[in-house]
């Protein structure tokens, strides 16, 4: 038999728990306040009339390819101040498949280091 | 068995076969390693299997004495059936990437990403 | 006879079925489509579904704490080996549900993303034949079993991944994914050989409960971990992953999540039931291994996700990532599994990491289908040129916003839930262990912002001024992503109490899975 209740259960994460339900009458909440907001604004707003364009402080329009901000463009100074880790990262990545049998073994070195020398270790303090 | 020879021979197989994939330039000569590896694989199975002094393990037709376990050799036959289907596909891979890049230097097919 | 009986005699040996109705199908395809190609469309969707139904069946059984076992060949147990035996878990279960689920999207996706290749014979039956693999990896309970299903589903994906033969870089990317794959799969063999030697058995569940935990042992686990985790894309083992995931068709890709999955699936299977018994054994964890693999995952996952401008590659990246908390959740289990004052954290971190394998699939998924119907109306995946999308594709930009808010971990979407579990239990084993989460979760947000501003919003570019709206079958295969995603996501509670939980209890409780097969075994109470 279907019922309601399971449903609205809260979310019990062990120590906590999360109602997925109050975030969405939150969102809801959210939304109308925006929508309302959005009500007071200027209703002279025209299609297809000088409106529409773009101004930047008198300047010409560029084309819309060099309007528009590019992935590689997001987050540049990010990647600019972390350079040296997102080098060393790419050059990780070389595309050359001997390179990525190498880590495999690499790994199984290290796994075997830590699972036998470090149990013997372990023993011995 | 004289000092454990198969057992040698398995890891020299599999470190030859390891050798070549990482550090041979040439596509085919690291198909090569794969399949040397995949060679000491299935010595390691069948030496598992085999006693000395066993016969083939065919009951209906025993003189008697000794058999060989016959699951690791069901198991290599398997093993080697498989292998002959990534060989074939790893080739003909080979083949189509020669086509695209006229050259079969690992170094220079793979190439970082953009 | 009534249809109670007959849906017994169904759940009986659904087992074998679920394997074998999709490895028939796969040599039958070729046969139908040459009488059509939209009977031979039907014809792979309709396998599928009765693949999925047989697996729903089975799950629905499974959930509620019965273990099935399916035996092929000998029946006397005298004769130990001359039998494979397949045993279902709820762990195994849940994990056939996300592959059928996965495969059965991507072949209605595939119905027009596909349409103008040719060889679309080939596809299909490919692509049934990996679903058999990754099924049958999931169900069997036998290691060499395992080994030949891994290998059925590294070369249909290989050559999935190759399927666009004309060009370079995916005949390279295919290429890469099966001489990784072969390595791998050989040195799990060589660790069956390790097993076989010793033991004299080739069943989990055998090998599980005579564990002594040699040298040899040692060996086995270190060459298991590494091999599955290899397949299962944990750095630094990683790189063919995105070489793999962005050159394959996105149907194909949609399927290959699974399969890494299913590879995962290994890794904690060998963990927890093959070497459950050493844990009391071992004085360094496992678990650390688990959680400190996770750590590095996700973090250079997300890291070089920033720095990728081709959309699918990003994806893939972001999918790395997404392993490092699976890994991290289920590790953290282990870690904490023989302290007693830790069970309630144990058990909620193994919930948030087996629920987040699911929730991993359907987020990654539904992006790499959107990814897929842009490369589909634009040919075109590079951000570089991308832009303005959004006025064109209007379904496409919601069901991106929607696996962009589940894959970063916004709620209320089904990420949340899960990340919010991990989040809470790994803060209690070590606080650091759920910044550095939370950290890469923030990071994963924004790279999909990233992706959502540069390919969705800006101006209206010229050149892709008659971009249409994907045709409907990507549609619907989006769409029901997308629905599973929010459903879940509005009722966590629900889907953890009912397959989550269980998955988790039987890979803690992997005695029970010992004792189906032999009852003396007396451990892991």
């Amino acid at each position: 038999m279907f019922t309601l209740e399971p449903l609205l259960e809260t979310f019990q994460t062990g120590s906590g728990f999360w109602s997925p339900i109050i975030w969405i009458v939150a969102i809801i909440v959210a939304f109308l306040v925006a929508v309302i907001l959005r009500g007071f604004g200027k209703k002279e707003y025209k299609e297809k009339t000088g409106q529409t364009q773009a101004f930047l402080s008198g300047n010409p329009e560029y084309e819309k390819e060099q309007m528009h901000i590019k992935g590689s463009n997001l987050y540049w100074g990010f990647t600019e101040s972390l350079e040296w880790v997102f080098d060393a990262l790419k050059k990780m990545h070389t595309g050359n498949v001997s390179d990525y049998a190498l880590w495999f073994v690499i790994v199984v070195a290290i796994l075997f280091i830590v699972l036998i020398t470090g149990e013997n270790l372990m023993g011995a303090i | 068995m004289i000092f454990n020879i198969p057992f040698i021979a398995v890891a020299a197989l599999i470190l030859i076969g390891l050798y070549a994939v990482i550090f041979k330039r040439n596509l085919i000569k690291m198909v090569i390693g794969i399949t040397l590896i995949e060679s000491g694989v299935n010595l390691f199975l069948i030496t598992l299997g085999y006693r000395e002094g066993s016969i083939a393990p065919i009951y209906t037709s025993s003189p008697g004495g000794i058999m060989a376990l016959p699951v690791p050799q069901a198991l290599t036959l398997t093993s080697i059936v498989i292998g002959v289907a990534v060989l074939a596909l790893m080739l003909s891979l080979v083949i189509h990437i020669y086509r695209h890049y006229g050259t079969l230097d690992v170094r220079k097919i793979g190439g970082p990403e953009e | 006879m009534n249809v109670a009986d007959l849906i017994d005699l169904l759940l009986q040996h659904s087992p074998a079925l679920i394997v074998a109705v999709p490895l028939l199908g796969a040599f039958i395809t070729p046969l139908i489509s040459r009488l059509n190609d939209k009977v031979r469309n039907v014809f792979v969707i309709l396998t599928l579904g009765l693949t999925a139904s047989l697996v729903f069946l089975l799950a629905s059984d499974v959930f509620t704490g019965n273990i099935h076992t399916y035996i092929f060949g000998s029946q006397d147990l005298a004769l130990p080996v001359v039998r494979i035996l397949f045993e279902v878990d709820a762990m195994s279960a849940f994990m056939a549900i996300i592959s059928v689920i996965l495969s059965l999207v991507a072949v209605i996706y595939s119905w027009s993303f596909m349409k103008e290749n040719t060889g679309l014979d080939k596809y299909y039956t490919l692509i049934l034949l990996m679903t058999a693999g990754m099924l049958g990896m999931e169900l069997t309970g036998d290691l060499f079993n395992f080994f030949v299903f891994l290998e059925i589903t590294s070369i249909s994906s290989a050559a999935l991944v190759a399927f666009w033969t004309n060009k370079a870089k995916s005949v390279e990317a295919g290429f890469k994914y099966i001489v990784i794959s072969t390595i791998g799969a050989l040195f799990i063999l060589f660790s069956i050989a390790l097993f076989y030697g010793q033991y004299n058995a080739l069943n989990m569940a055998m090998i599980a409960s005579a564990m002594q935990y040699t040298f040899l042992d040692k060996i086995a686990l270190v060459l298991l971990i590494a091999a599955l985790a290899m397949k299962a894309g944990v750095v630094p083992m990683h790189m063919w992953l995105p070489d793999a995931y962005s050159k394959a068709p996105s149907s194909v890709t949609l399927i290959l999540v699974g399969a890494t999955q299913a590879s995962l699936y290994g890794v904690f299977r060998v963990c927890f039931t093959i070497y459950g018994g050493a844990i009391n054994l071992s004085s360094i964890s496992i678990g650390w291994i688990l959680v400190i693999l996770g750590i590095i995952t996700m973090l250079l996952g997300v890291a070089m996700a920033i720095i990728q401008t081709d959309f699918k590659r990003l994806i893939a990246f972001s999918a790395v990532a997404e392993i490092g908390y699976m890994l991290l959740g289920i590790g953290t289990g282990l870690v904490v599994m023989l302290n007693p004052e830790m069970t309630a954290t144990g058990l909620a971190a193994m919930k948030g990491g087996i629920f987040h394998i699911m929730n991993d699939a359907l987020d990654v998924g539904l992006l790499f289908l959107v990814a897929g119907a842009i490369y589909y109306a634009t040919k075109e995946t590079s951000l570089n040129k991308l832009g303005g999308l959004a006025r064109n594709m209007k379904y496409t930009t919601v069901f991106f916003i929607i696996g962009l808010l589940a894959v970063s971990g916004m709620p209320p979407m089904n990420g949340f839930a899960s990340k919010l579990l991990i989040y809470e239990s790994t803060y209690q084993l070590n606080p650091i262990l759920s910044i550095i989460a939370i950290l890469s979760s923030i990071m994963l947000l924004a790279v999909f912002v990233k992706v959502f501003h540069s390919a969705f919003l800006g101006p209206a570019l010229p050149k892709f001024e008659n971009v249409k709206e994907v045709p409907k079958s990507m549609l619907i295969a989006m769409g029901t992503i997308a629905t599973i995603i929010i459903i879940f996501g509005l009722f966590p509670e629900i889907i953890v109490n009912s397959i989550v939980e269980p998955a988790a209890n039987a890979l803690i409780n992997y005695g029970d899975y010992v004792r189906e097969v032999i009852p003396s075994f007396t451990g892991g109470v």
